[in-house]
Parts: structure tokens; C-alpha cells; sequence
């Protein structure tokens, strides 16, 4: 029966459709639980691909014949060699082109909404990962805020629509993937801004995203003098775009809060996150739509397969702005912390511009799921 | 470390070094030891996976350079 092959993209609109989709996982078990492909109507096998050398009969029984069936390993090459078995045992199937390789490396845009005066917004959803990045557009110029290392994503988008990248701004210092910011911005001359108080080590020039400075892309301002949001990282900044919406960086998100120990100061910046996130955000207005830096679970998107809730909705609902008694919050933030992110001092030195590891290295770096938040 | 056979996989890719080191397995006696250098890093995982599923014992691991080398001992 018939082989074909699957994109990284295809997958995501399967996703965002809520498809049915039969996903045979030849990685190993370990790399299996540690982070596979999810979606609402997915379902899931993991049999490592070394199980089913002397063939597949074993397994048929497991398969179901009437729904979609990919086959999915790290790179490609063992799903193609599980794809012709089961091919060979009468199947049709898929494989994913690229493996999880290409599944943590594709964008999705998806349009959150209109500015004023005719701009927009989008949301570049990182399904693989769940890093969330954006693009402010208006009057023929853009800004990227919290772009991932998939430059030619962003500056082929701005060139299909034909505006300008004039500015590109990191919310904070990343340490759970690599920021495609500085690049951005030598490609296209626009300004790269990071707040100065991560940017102490780093080894180029930058703007620094400061009290007092506000940004304009075409005819929309981001306010950034209001919003230093301590806590992740202790530079961590927020931007509110249009007086509409708050771009939270990786201090609040959707179903869970910011992580403060990944640059190793969690006792340090467990207060700077509370004030942050109970004094300082409480005085913003419920009706700014919050868009983060990152997903945690596949639950957090929405319809239309953004990640974007009003604040109000924050404030009532997310368990990490709902701890009242400050020590149990200290426990939550730095007491049981799950496990840190794959190379991440690395990622922070390469962020640094510390250390320049090719692209294979880079792409090795950010395997994984992103690992920024506590729930 | 002592090998009784040396398998050379470097530049396979996925999955050719398992394949191979299947198939070199089974020219040995339980108790005897493959050595096996690798490029491909995804056989850091799957190597001992497998040694473990297939009831052997992944009994060193060393980085050199670019080059993986594995000491797997066979199982009954």
C-alpha cells in the first residue's frame, strides 16, 4: 500500500483542525515520555523502532485501519523503515518528513487581531515547543518580539506582506530556546532591544528596553515605561501593544506562572515574581489580551489555535494568581520546580553571544519541550 | 576495555548503527563484547535502550572528538 509523506505544517492544521490523526512514535520510550507531538483528537503508540527489526506483525493488531496513520522517529530515516513495513503488512501511511526535528522547528501564524489604524497582530505558535513569538504590524513597518532562531519564518512573512522590520525586541535573556533577535536585526538593520539588566554579559551592541522609553512601529506605540516585570529573569519586561494587549514574556501565562531560577537566583526572584504578578499586573486593566511567550499544554490554544486570554480572566482562573498566602507561593515557585530545560546555561551564554554553536548544535540545544513555567 | 569485535558505524545515520549492531550481536557469544563507534548522537538513547530491551549490557560509553564508542557485553 501507499508511503507518503507528512510536513511539520500539514500536522499542525490536522491539530488546529482537531483532526483524527493515529500517530505511531518509533523514538524510545525515554524520548517518547519526555515530549511527543500532542493534539486533542491524536492518538498515540510508542514502539521504538529497534522493537520491530524482524517486522510488524506484532503490532497490527494495535493499529487502527480507518484513521490516518503517521509514523514518526527523530530525524525521518526509522520512520521510513517502519512506514515501508507496515506499507509492506497492507497499510497506508504517512511519515513525517523532517521527524520531530522539523516538528520543533515549524511556525504557525495565526492573526490575533486588528490596531488601530489598520495595523495587526500575529502569533507565531511553535506548536513543537511551544514558544510563542509576534510580529506588531502597522503602517508598512513591524516589530518581532521574542523571535525563535527560524529567522527566514519571520523575515519571509514581513516580505509577503511587504513591510519593514524596524524593531526587534526580547521580552528578557531566553534560556529554553534561542533568540533569532540579534540575527533579525542585522538582516534588516531594525533596532534589537533587551532589557540592560539581562543584557550585563552580553557581547553585542543593543538597545536597552528601559522606564521611559516607548517604541513606535508604524502608528502603534508599545509602551514599555510601565511594565517592568521582575521575576523570571530580573530584567524580565512586558509590553502593552495599542493600549490592547500585554505581552507577558514568560512572567504569566495562560495556565501557569514564570519559573524564577533559571538564571540560578529562584530565592532571589521569588519576590520580585509576586510583586510582579500580584501588584504590579493587578493594576492593569482585565480587558488587556494576555499573549505569552510560551504554552505549557496543548489545552492552552484556543479555537482559532492561538494563545491569547484576557487578563480578567488570568486573575480568576490561573492557580499561580491565586495563592494568597505568600509562603505556600514560594513553596510553588521554588520548592518543587520541574526539570530545567535542555541546555539551558548554554542556550543563555549563546543568547549572551558568549559561545556560537553551528545550527546543528543549536537544533540539538532546543530538543525537547520548553520548560519555563510552574503549574 | 576489552572488545571481542569492533563495529564501525560512524556516518550512518538513523537507523543504520542499530541495525548494524543488531546484526553484529548475533556473530557473538553472551558474555562477549561489541565495541561500537558511532557519529549519528541519536544513538546515545537508542543504544542503551535497545541493550536494555534486548536483555544486554551497555557497559561503557565514551565520547571522543565527534565519535561516540559503546561497549555493549550480550545477554543470554
Amino acid at each position: 500500500m501507499t508511503i507518503k509523506q507528512m510536513t511539520a505544517a500539514e500536522v499542525s492544521k490536522k491539530l488546529n483542525n482537531k483532526t483524527d490523526l493515529f500517530i505511531l512514535d518509533v523514538r524510545n520510550e525515554s524520548d517518547f515520555n519526555d515530549w511527543k507531538i500532542e493534539g486533542k483528537n491524536f492518538k498515540f503508540l510508542n514502539i521504538p523502532y529497534f522493537d520491530l527489526l524482524d517486522g510488524v506483525e506484532e503490532i497490527l493488531d494495535q493499529i487502527p485501519a480507518k484513521k490516518e496513520i503517521l509514523v514518526v522517529c527523530a530525524k525521518e530515516g526509522s520512520s521510513v523503515m517502519v512506514a515501508e513495513m507496515l506499507s509492506e503488512a497492507g497499510l497506508d501511511v504517512f511519515y513525517l518528513k523532517g521527524g520531530m526535528k522539523a516538528w520543533s522547528e515549524h511556525l504557525e501564524p495565526v492573526k490575533i487581531g486588528e490596531l488601530t489604524n489598520g495595523g495587526e497582530i500575529y502569533q507565531f505558535v511553535r506548536l513543537g515547543k511551544g514558544c510563542l513569538s509576534y510580529m506588531v504590524i502597522s503602517n508598512g513597518e513591524a516589530a518581532i518580539i521574542d523571535s525563535t532562531r527560524m529567522i527566514d519564518a519571520y523575515l519571509d512573512f514581513a516580505d509577503g506582506i511587504g513591510v519593514k522590520i524596524t524593531h526587534v525586541l526580547d521580552t528578557h535573556l531566553h534560556a529554553d530556546h534561542i533568540s533569532g533577535g540579534r540575527r533579525i536585526a542585522e538582516r534588516t538593520n531594525a533596532a534589537y532591544w533587551l532589557p540592560p539588566k539581562d543584557a550585563a554579559e552580553v557581547t553585542f551592541e543593543y538597545q536597552p528596553l528601559e522606564s521611559g522609553k516607548g517604541i513606535t512601529v508604524g502608528h502603534t506605540a508599545i509602551d514599555i515605561q510601565s511594565l517592568y516585570s521582575p521575576g523570571h529573569t530580573i530584567g524580565s519586561t512586558s509590553f502593552v501593544v495599542d493600549q490592547k494587549y500585554l505581552l507577558s514574556g514568560d512572567i504569566l501565562f495562560i495556565d501557569s506562572i514564570g519559573r524564577p531560577d533559571l538564571a540560578g537566583l529562584a530565592e532571589d526572584w521569588v519576590g520580585d515574581l509576586r510583586e510582579t504578578l500580584y501588584i504590579r499586573y493587578r493594576e492593569l486593566s482585565d480587558d488587556l489580551i494576555v499573549l505569552p511567550s510560551h504554552f505549557m499544554i496543548i489545552d492552552e490554544l484556543n479555537e482559532d489555535g492561538s494563545v491569547a486570554k484576557k487578563l480578567g480572566a488570568l486573575f480568576a482562573d490561573n492557580h499561580g494568581l491565586n495563592i494568597v498566602d505568600e509562603t505556600e507561593f514560594r513553596e510553588l515557585v521554588t520548592g518543587n520546580l520541574p526539570p530545567q530545560p535542555n541546555a539551558y546555561q548554554e542556550i543563555r551564554e549563546t543568547n549572551m553571544g558568549k559561545i556560537e554553536p553551528d545550527d546543528e548544535k543549536q537544533r540539538e540545544m532546543e530538543i525537547g519541550p520548553n520548560r519555563c513555567a510552574v503549574r | 576495555m576489552h572488545s571481542d569485535k569492533v563495529l564501525d558505524a560512524k556516518g550512518l545515520a538513523c537507523p543504520m548503527p542499530i541495525v548494524k549492531t543488531r546484526k553484529a550481536m548475533n556473530d557473538l557469544q553472551t558474555g562477549q563484547v561489541l565495541e561500537i563507534h558511532v557519529t549519528d548522537k541519536g544513538a546515545k538513547a537508542d543504544l542503551a535502550a535497545w541493550s536494555r530491551s534486548g536483555g544486554h549490557e551497555l557497559v561503557e560509553m565514551a565520547e571522543e572528538n565527534d565519535i561516540l564508542k559503546f561497549w555493549i557485553r550480550k545477554g543470554c
